[in-house]
């Protein structure tokens, strides 16, 4: 019996020595199965270990809780220092942290280290809506804020909020206390909304319209970003119709803080590594994602420019002090 | 000709063998939860349900397993009704009034065999309604807007809270502590946690499952444990097993008109099984007058009950499915285990996810003829089952709790939330309150609060908006857009107020938690 728990001791001691010298990558993803951050750990995971950029499969764990606050959380104060641990991020992380819902959590205790696809921005209205174009729809705004409410899939002060005041700011309309915005339980829910004439917009992500586009129920009047998406080309850029606003959903990941400057450019010369894999491509095209390509010390710099306008807007409609 | 292609679609979901198998064993699963006393069907599948998610099914798959479960539970809760006179579950307990007499005069085969047929008339018949039925309710969608949805979930607590007590107070009371914990967490509009007392464990409110499961199944136990395990042996021995052709083609009558009405009080928001099984027995106790001899132990009056509490079962995932409301208690945790699949039960259910529908409307017909078969001709091996001694049942029970919830979230707070909620259920049981109500509030009083919230922002803080009314700047008067909010406003007040009249009229005998 003895030796049978040495022999067991020894074997313990023999794996964690063998673990720390070839330690498998961690993917973390913040929320249960089967959401976008899921979604992000495993398909970045698998091809990492499929183009051979790790060397053993990628661990995905799921640490579901308070909006990807656990995560955040578990990341700064235990594994402040873990260059095999890699971390699911997208929009909602960077607004979060700007509108201090990480319980005083800050951005900059962890590292943007990429992202590799966006869900783009979208604002869209019902088929027999008078609104023909995004124009349309801001002069009725200037003229009447109490006249278009808008739904989104995300709470008030949220992304989808976000993007119609980003665009109504540009378009130089500064009262957007006025716009009224109603938060749905996801954007399937923000169109069925809209159809019935409930809400007279539907601001969202362009992956949650693509049915309702293609049945005709709804019109897109505008997509938020640079150039026009690759297979919805007849909907219009926001840039093109003079409102200089690019709001897009991106994915990505971030790492942890106390890793050498070394270790931060080489996840993100694999990161791009996957994002030039055609299978990476593919993924994209199964799961409603526009090319967004942004890695490093590049990315970084991006993310902080968007917490910080995100800090500004949550400001002025008053979700954050 | 779009009913049998949407048909096509969901047999050709339902018919690999891996979905078959589910069926099967969830079938298997449900008579034996449903027979042995005290587990009923919405502890049954609350139970079941972190196990389907350690099994990593998906949605399809998760949700014919529990509804062959929860069908497989209405069938066999009639076994221990008819040899032991306890009910298996509580909508079975109308079987005993004439089952356990026709056991003792030593036709338990024949109440067995009968009441077998019985629940599958009923459930067919209710499958057949929900096919019908439910496309027909899903095209309403575009017509609820926030102050529709309030008035519907407020109808939802009102009738489930009106039946689910002898006690109107109870019940308010029960759905109030219900949507007090469902206040938890984020809050929906703004995106700022509240009440959470700077817990991250509780940044995304309480866990519905955790809830249910604490609730039912582990304040279950904590029962069991005080009645030092009423020993569960067989008090009348079941003979040869033969079909009464006879009774049966008598009874047809009694099953058609108990389907009806079983069917009608399962699609009622709130009714559920008992209710339907209740009704059903006292509807043909009229329909037979004196010479039926309801309550001596005649044929008829196992059948009607059957008949009406599964037609009730199958009745109930009309509004889950189509409206996002349950019809009973174990539709609310059937909606729980699709709310975590990312799955929202509605009026665009149809639309967006016909797979998952349609492949359940197989199923169920699928599981009903499984059923059939295994209640019929092989009935005597449940009834060994039910010999199984507490000291066995217990632990296992308390054991599937704890791995259920624990591979769910992965979490040591959540186990002792669990636990928390099983003494809170236990003595909510001892103060007779009801604990669905609570289930239902945190199951949908976010909803509730959203839906009532974003009325008030559409309407600029006017109350008139939840009736229906909306303000016309053009115009400068009120119009009345729609009658669907005050109408369903309505129907609440009446399902709240109307069961303190009725009671004295329809002694319920017991409380319904089904």
């Amino acid at each position: 019996m003895k030796t049978k728990f040495r022999a067991l001791a020894l074997g313990a001691i023999m794996s964690v020595a063998g673990s720390a010298a070839f330690a498998a990558t961690e993917c973390i993803a913040p929320a249960n199965p089967g959401g976008g951050w899921d979604f992000t750990c495993r398909q970045i995971g698998k091809i990492l270990y499929d183009i051979g950029q790790v060397d053993s499969p990628v661990q995905v764990t799921n640490m579901a809780g308070g909006g990807g606050g656990l995560a955040y959380s578990h990341v700064v104060n235990e594994r402040g220092d873990d260059n095999n641990l890699i971390v699911a991020a997208s929009q909602a992380t960077a607004t979060r942290l700007a509108q201090n819902a990480y319980a005083g959590m800050t951005a900059d205790q962890v590292r943007f280290v990429g992202a590799i696809g966006a869900d783009p921005g979208v604002i869209v209205v019902a088929a027999d809506s008078p609104f023909m174009s995004l124009g349309d729809m801001v002069d009725a705004i200037k003229a009447d804020p109490g006249s278009v409410a808008f739904g989104g899939g995300s709470a008030a002060g949220g992304f989808d909020h976000l993007k119609v005041l980003m665009v109504l700011k540009e378009a130089g309309f500064t009262d957007i206390t006025k716009v009224k915005y109603i938060g749905l339980d996801g954007g399937g829910d923000a169109i069925t909304q809209t159809i019935g004439g409930f809400t007279q917009g539907m601001t969202g992500d362009m992956s949650e319209i693509v049915g309702f586009l293609q049945s005709g129920e709804v019109r897109a009047l505008a997509v938020l970003t640079e150039e026009r998406v690759p297979g919805f080309e007849d909907v219009p850029t926001a840039v093109e119709q003079g409102f200089d606003v690019v709001a897009v959903n991106w994915r990505g990941l971030y790492v942890p803080k106390g890793i050498s400057d070394a270790d931060f450019e080489a996840w993100g010369a694999r990161l791009q590594a996957v994002a030039d894999s055609q299978e990476w491509k593919d993924a994209m095209v199964a799961n409603g994602l526009a090319p967004f390509t942004k890695v490093g010390g590049d990315f970084q710099s991006w993310v902080d420019g968007v917490i910080a306008d995100t800090v500004e807007l949550s400001k002025e409609i008053g979700v954050i002090q | 000709m779009e009913l049998l292609s949407n048909l096509a679609l969901g047999f050709s979901v339902a018919l690999t063998p891996f979905t078959l198998f589910l069926a099967v064993a969830g079938c298997f699963l449900g008579t034996i939860i449903g027979a042995l006393p005290g587990l009923g069907p919405s502890n049954g599948v609350a139970i079941l349900i972190p196990l389907a998610f350690s099994l990593g099914l998906d949605a399809t798959s998760a949700l014919v397993l529990m509804t062959a479960v929860y069908y497989g539970a209405m069938y066999g809760g009639r076994i221990s009704s008819i040899l032991l006179n306890i009910p298996g579950d509580e909508p079975a307990l109308m079987t005993t009034l004439d089952g356990y007499p026709m056991a003792k005069a030593g036709r338990a085969g024949d109440a067995l065999v009968l009441s077998g047929f019985a629940s599958f008339f009923g459930a067919l018949f209710a499958t057949i309604g929900l096919m019908l039925l439910a496309p027909l309710l899903s095209r309403i969608a575009y017509q609820f807007g926030p102050s529709e949805y309030f008035a519907l979930y407020l109808l939802a607590f009102s009738t489930l809270g009106g039946i689910a007590s002898r006690n109107q107070a109870k019940a308010a009371l029960a759905s109030c502590i219900g949507l007090g914990i469902a206040m938890i967490g984020l809050d929906n509009q703004t995106g700022m946690p509240r009440f959470t007392g700077g817990n991250l464990h509780l940044m995304d409110g309480v866990d519905f499952l955790v809830a249910i499961v604490g609730l039912f199944a582990v304040a279950e136990v904590f029962v069991f444990i005080e009645s030092h395990g009423r020993e569960s042996s067989i008090g009348v021995k079941l003979g040869k097993v033969t079909l009464p052709v006879r009774d049966l083609t008598k009874g047809i009558g009694t099953m058609l008109r108990s389907s009806v009405i079983g069917f009608i009080a399962g699609v009622l928001p709130g009714a559920g099984a008992s209710l339907g099984s209740f009704l059903a027995y006292m509807g043909e106790k009229n329909v037979q007058g004196k010479k039926g001899g309801f309550g001596t132990g005649v044929p008829k009056g196992v059948m009607a009950p059957e008949a009406g509490n599964n037609a009730a079962a199958g009745g109930a995932l009309v509004p889950m499915l189509t409206l996002g409301v349950p019809g009973s208690g174990t539709t609310a945790v059937l909606l729980a285990l699709l709310l975590t699949l990312n799955i929202t039960p509605g009026p665009t259910l149809f639309t967006d996810r016909p797979d998952v529908v349609w492949g359940l409307i197989a199923s169920l017909l699928i599981a009903n003829f499984v059923l059939l078969a295994m209640n019929v001709p092989m009935v005597k091996m449940f009834v060994h089952i039910l010999s199984v001694p507490a000291w066995v049942l217990l632990p296992g029970v308390m054991m599937i709790s704890f791995v259920g919830i624990y591979s769910l979230s992965g979490s040591y707070f959540d186990l002792l939330l669990m636990i928390f909620f099983g003494i809170v259920g236990w003595i909510f049981r001892k103060l007779d309150v009801p604990t669905v109500p609570i289930i239902l509030g945190i199951l949908l009083g976010n909803h509730m609060e959203d839906a009532l919230r974003r009325a008030m922002i559409l309407s600029d803080g006017d109350w008139r908006f939840l009736f229906g009314f909306r303000w016309h700047s053009s115009s400068g008067g009120y119009e009345f857009y729609s009658a669907i909010p005050s109408s369903l406003l309505v129907l609440a007040v009446a399902g709240f107020v109307a069961p303190i009249f009725l009671r004295r009229v329809i002694k319920r005998p017991q409380a319904v938690s089904d």
